[in-house]
């Protein structure tokens, strides 16, 4: 099984986007090297919907050229499911169009335990990546 | 004809429009992706009609989006 390593302050980075713009989905993208990542990106949720995020082609651009002069890779794309599982649904299958990428989907569907899950989605089929929270007791194997 | 394409110095057959780069980079949906030419983002209808020209900068990038709707 594929895995993510993500930074304990990453991670929070990103459960705390998702709960400061709760119920709205929040987006953004993990970057680093191999397994291990180094940078987050919040982006701008263009749909501002509690059930659908679309990134803003301006924003990728721009972070897709920050990312490469950094020498990383683009590891991961994540958003937030407000209100469900942390699992893909059919929409998230079918606009996973970015390929070599990890998946990510933090749920608050459990106020006081979100969840992070990581998939590999590819041609509408659904694999699960294991996702390690480093410089941390929290574990979010999946 | 040498093109910067996503960061890498690609070289192509003089004359290409957008949407041929598009497909000769392999992109299954084309209708699915944002194209940015020497800095500013391409209209889609655009992608047809622009032929590309030496040391043109092409980014592309697939949308990226999903949700927890329930179709």
């Amino acid at each position: 099984m594929l895995k993510l390593e993500i930074p304990a302050y990453v991670f929070e980075q990103m459960l705390e986007q998702a709960k400061a713009q709760a119920p709205i989905e929040v987006c953004g993208i993990l970057a680093g090297n191999g397994s291990k990542v180094e940078k987050l990106y919040k982006m701008t949720n263009a749909d501002n919907s509690s059930n659908r995020f679309m990134m803003e082609p301006k924003e990728q651009f721009a972070v897709v050229k920050d990312i490469r002069s950094a020498g990383l890779e683009m590891l991961a794309i994540y958003h937030s499911h407000p209100e469900t599982p942390a699992r893909p649904s059919a929409e998230d299958i079918r606009l996973a169009l970015t390929a070599n990428v990890i998946y990510l989907i933090v749920s608050l569907q459990d106020a006081n335990a979100p969840a992070v899950k990581g998939f590999l989605l590819e041609d509408g089929n659904v694999a699960k990546v294991s996702v390690k929270i480093s410089d941390s007791e929290t574990s979010c194997d999946s | 004809m040498n093109l910067v394409v996503n960061g890498k110095e690609t070289n192509i057959t003089d004359g290409l429009t957008v949407s041929q780069l598009l497909v000769q980079e392999n992109v299954k949906m084309p209708d699915m992706v944002s194209v940015e030419l020497n800095g500013q983002i391409l209209k889609r209808t655009k992608f047809e009609e622009t032929t590309l020209k030496d040391d043109d900068k092409v980014e592309f990038i697939y949308f990226m989006g999903g949700g927890s709707v329930v179709n």
